[in-house]
């Protein structure tokens, strides 16, 4: 068995005792001090040295983050913005939420090395609502580095100068997509822009060149500094390196968040190892490894993997390595790492159910597929719940779901007919004879909807 | 309007975070700092923050009624947000939240009938991992279970006698 280790870069403080989230504290375990070293070098070699790297973005989509530097356009003469993108949205994911409140300044520290990167003299941390706590950490610790010399005018007595600002949502999940996110911190409706021609690189926030980086992304590029390259290439494996933090949630013995080299772990052995195994006299059932839009997993399914030298090899759901080519090959995502579980105590039916209440509510109702999708699918699956199931309904609802994904202005459209579109393929006989199961169901039975 | 002399403060200072030609950029910030100081979001506020930002009522009506924080009617003393979502709801999150509505004597959504609470269900809060949580206010609870659901409503209680 490999190493079960966590390996804690991003998370190496969090719950440490005696570890607080002020500047002091942070100085005394060398924080700035890479900050203060690359203020001192070319921006262009940190930005070759993140693109080197391989680091791929930890909000969701794992775009390379080097490359969607790279694609920021430099020579309109208009200001560069950087946004960090603390939205947190997907449910299933909870990692940010302890940088902010546990290690502000690591957020900082990242944050301003990728500013003075790629020349950008204003940043934002959009950070949503439901983090009343978080802005008010965040901006206390802001304020710190303003008054050490690491935020604001002459940062570490150079002449380069950048402000950080927190922008709070207000309870939107569509915000954590990014051009939302764009038109959300311009005072608006979160409707996400069409794209060509609103790349944020190019036509970004105030129509100037934008980089929106998760929190986690940025709190690797200081660590990419600090380390090099060469050395972070190691970690991992090839086009999936560094760590990932994985947030389980649902049920298994431990839930929690565990960080690990992406692929050091398989499935199976972060939910029976790591996380303790599901709860007493159950079975798992399901998972859901990046999000809830994320497709399922069901227990006991198998996956034919091509290997690169023609040969092929099968895949349990346990066998799975968690990084992000892996559990793209078995057909899912690595997302946001936000893994849900459910074990044998849970229908599938209420489970979808619970999930398409969610994208209904959220949908921010521009496109007219999603608009009426998403609540098409919620109707359904909640009529299916506590009015009259009919055995025809899961092919109904996944009829739905199919006329939304590709066809809307952002990727809420997927976000929210994967769960539908994987559900009933992969549980289709719970959907037609829910009827039956919900006779049976005891009175006390879990409710999710 | 009338608002609380640190809160015209806050708000100048804000507006500063954003370009001179982007004062609408000060949208979310102003309506959340009016609703902190006054509790909800009346039109006289929309047709406030629309002149202080030089735009039109429209644009910031659109808003409010955008994001599901922002709140065109009062609610209770205390404002108790249960996460709806997946992993709080398969740790019984739906029971948490009849717990506080039995507790209250009130409905989801509707001011309990002492003013003291509004229960409400919400979408995901982030914190899946020690599910199911509650925002209380500014202040999340975690593990919430039916049994700790009461121990929290009765401390309201309490704080509500107290205070007489």
């Amino acid at each position: 068995m490999s190493d079960l280790t966590e390996k804690r870069i991003i998370f190496k403080h969090i719950d440490e005792a005696g570890y607080s989230n002020d500047i002091a504290c942070y100085q005394k375990h060398g924080g700035y001090e890479i900050l203060k070293k690359a203020v001192t070098m070319n921006p262009p070699d940190i930005r070759d040295e993140v693109k080197k790297s391989g680091l791929r973005g930890r909000g969701g989509a794992g775009f390379s983050c080097g490359l969607k530097w790279s694609f920021v356009d430099r020579k309109s003469g208009k200001p560069i913005y950087l946004i960090v993108n603390a939205d947190e949205s997907e449910p299933g994911t909870f990692k940010d939420r302890y940088i902010i409140h546990q290690d502000p300044h690591q957020l900082i520290e990242g944050t301003m090395i990728s500013c003075f990167a790629n020349d950008v003299k204003q940043a934002y941390i959009y950070i949503r609502g439901e983090f009343p706590e978080g802005a008010r950490i965040l901006e206390t610790a802001i304020q710190e580095a303003r008054d050490a010399g690491f935020v604001g005018k002459n940062i570490c007595g150079t002449d380069y100068s950048c402000e950080i600002y927190v922008h709070r949502g207000a309870g939107a999940y569509i915000c954590g997509e990014e051009t939302g996110l764009i038109e959300s911190l311009e005072g608006k409706r979160a409707n996400p822009r069409i794209k060509p021609p609103y790349f944020p690189a190019v036509l970004g926030l105030y129509q100037c060149p934008t980089i929106v980086n998760n929190v986690e992304t940025l709190c690797h590029v200081k660590h990419i500094m600090d380390m090099g390259a060469d050395e972070y290439l190691k970690i991992g494996t090839p086009n999936n390196t560094g760590t990932r933090i994985f947030c389980v949630s649902g049920h298994v013995k431990k839930p929690g968040y565990y960080e690990f080299a992406c692929g050091q772990v398989t499935m199976g052995q972060l939910l029976n190892h790591v996380c303790g195994g599901p709860r007493e006299g159950r079975t798992f059932k399901a998972v859901i490894p990046g999000g809830s839009s994320a497709k399922i997993l069901r227990f006991g399914e198998k996956f034919t993997i091509k290997n690169k030298d023609g040969t092929s090899k099968e895949w349990a759901v346990e066998d799975i390595p968690l990084d992000f080519d892996s559990l793209a090959a078995a057909g899912t995502m690595g997302g946001s790492g936000g893994v849900i579980v459910m074990d044998d105590s849970v229908n599938m039916v209420d489970a979808l159910a619970n999930i398409n209440a969610f994208y209904a509510h959220e949908s921010c109702g521009q496109c007219t597929p999603c608009r009426e999708g998403s609540l098409w699918m919620k109707k359904i699956s909640t009529r299916m719940v506590h009015g009259e199931a009919r055995p025809e309904d899961g092919e109904l609802i996944k009829n739905v779901a199919d006329q939304i994904a590709g066809r809307t202005i952002c990727a809420f459209g997927e976000a929210c007919s994967w769960p539908t579109q994987s559900f009933v393929a992969k549980f289709g006989d719970e959907f037609k004879t829910y009827a039956e199961a919900k006779k049976a169901k005891p009175a006390d039975s879990l409710e999710l909807v | 309007m009338n608002l609380k002399p640190e809160t015209l403060t806050r708000i100048d200072e804000v507006i500063t975070h954003y370009p001179e030609t982007e004062k609408r950029s000060g949208t979310l910030p102003l309506l959340h700092l009016i609703q902190e100081d006054v509790g909800h979001i009346s039109n006289e506020a929309i047709e406030w923050i629309a002149e202080k930002l030089e735009l039109q009522p429209i644009n910031v009506y659109e808003v409010v009624t955008f994001y599901p924080m922002f709140r065109r009617q009062p609610i209770g003393r205390r404002h108790i947000k249960v996460c709806r979502t997946l992993s709080c709801a398969l740790a019984g999150g739906y029971k948490t939240c009849s717990k506080f509505e039995q507790e209250f004597n009130t409905h989801r959504g509707e001011i309990s009938p002492d003013g003291e609470v509004t229960v409400e269900f919400v979408e995901c809060l982030a914190s899946c991992g020690t599910a199911p949580v509650v925002l209380i206010d500014e202040t999340l609870h975690e593990n919430v279970t039916e049994a700790k659901a009461k121990e929290i409503s009765d401390q309201i209680k309490a704080e509500a006698a107290n205070r007489g």
